[in-house]
């Protein structure tokens, strides 16, 4: 049964990256833990955060448009032959 | 030697010698050192600059300065800090004596006051209210489980790269760092000069509006 005063789902889910950072103190894990064995809720939103880190990890960054590199190895050119 | 001293103290000795040479083979004028770095940090250092530029275009400016600045001061460089925390502390002086000199000004939340300013990571109006005789505070509209054969597919993963595109600057940039380049906070916190709570704080918040995102778009469908 829900404890009115332990971790409210509200709560929970602010905690989440300071939980998985191992940000958080002994005593919050286990109120954490203990709130998510009995809270389908709160564990399906541990899990989507989960899964969001996972395909957040799938982006490719951004390439480097051609005539930008172009333009930084010019410059790096004309540095290497400033300090020669 | 016990095991938990070995595999981190080689771990960073490697890769501390891997910089050695990299800044050896850029001071030596190696074109290929220069091409990689280049492409390795543009995409970091252009979601970092567009934390302090109000276009996509000035940020690429403010990159192209950076790598001018860098290459005028790489015999400055004493190895105090890596050379990519050095790299992004000159990007972030840059876009912001840039900012200081077109007389905008940056938003004084932009970094250091995130966490001042509230923001649920869910709609409030899903949990059940505080003076709720049951459950305050408990879910009233919980999430449902995403359907796991679509999380894959490659229209998904454009959503979240538009929700990633969609955050507010500084949020974007944290995750950018941290969940798609894979730097560990310890690196975001020195180049963006954060505190340890408000990179948790950002990226909690990005986190959180990539993953409800993600919610609204797989359960349209079912709607």
């Amino acid at each position: 049964m829900i404890d009115v005063e332990a971790l409210s789902c509200q709560e929970l889910v602010e905690l989440v990256t300071d939980y998985l950072e191992g940000a958080l103190d002994e005593r919050d894990i286990r109120a954490f833990e203990r709130h998510l064995a009995g809270c389908d809720g709160c564990t399906e939103y541990v899990e989507q955060l989960r899964v969001t880190i996972r395909l957040v990890g799938t982006i490719t960054p951004d390439d480097l448009t051609p005539a930008a590199e172009a333009a930084l190895v010019q410059a790096f050119r004309g540095w290497r032959r400033s300090t020669s | 030697m016990p095991l938990s001293a070995g595999k981190p103290r080689w771990y960073v000795r490697r890769v501390t010698v891997a910089e050695d040479e990299l800044v050896a083979a850029l001071r030596a004028g190696d074109e290929g050192a220069f091409r990689t770095v280049v492409r390795e940090w543009n995409s970091s250092l252009l979601r970092v600059a567009r934390i302090f530029t109000p276009s996509q275009a000035v940020a690429e400016e403010v990159v192209q300065e950076t790598w001018l600045r860098v290459l005028g001061a790489l015999d400055r460089f004493e190895g105090r800090s890596s050379l990519k925390t050095w790299v992004f502390r000159i990007l972030v002086n840059t876009a912001k004596t840039r900012a200081q000199r077109e007389g905008r000004t940056i938003p004084f939340s932009a970094l250091q006051d995130a966490a001042r300013v509230p923001e649920a990571a869910v709609d409030p109006s899903r949990f059940l209210p505080d003076d709720h005789p049951v459950h305050p505070g408990g879910w009233a509209v919980p999430p449902r489980s995403l359907p796991e054969e679509r999380l894959l597919a490659a229209e998904t993963r454009s959503v979240v790269a538009a929700a990633i595109e969609a955050l507010p600057a500084n949020q974007r940039a944290v995750i950018s760092l941290r969940d798609v380049e894979g730097w560990s906070s310890d690196e975001v916190r020195n180049a963006l000069e954060l505190s340890e709570v408000n990179q948790r704080v950002l990226l909690h918040r990005a986190r959180a509006r990539v993953r409800q995102a993600l919610e609204d778009y797989l359960a349209e469908d079912r709607a």
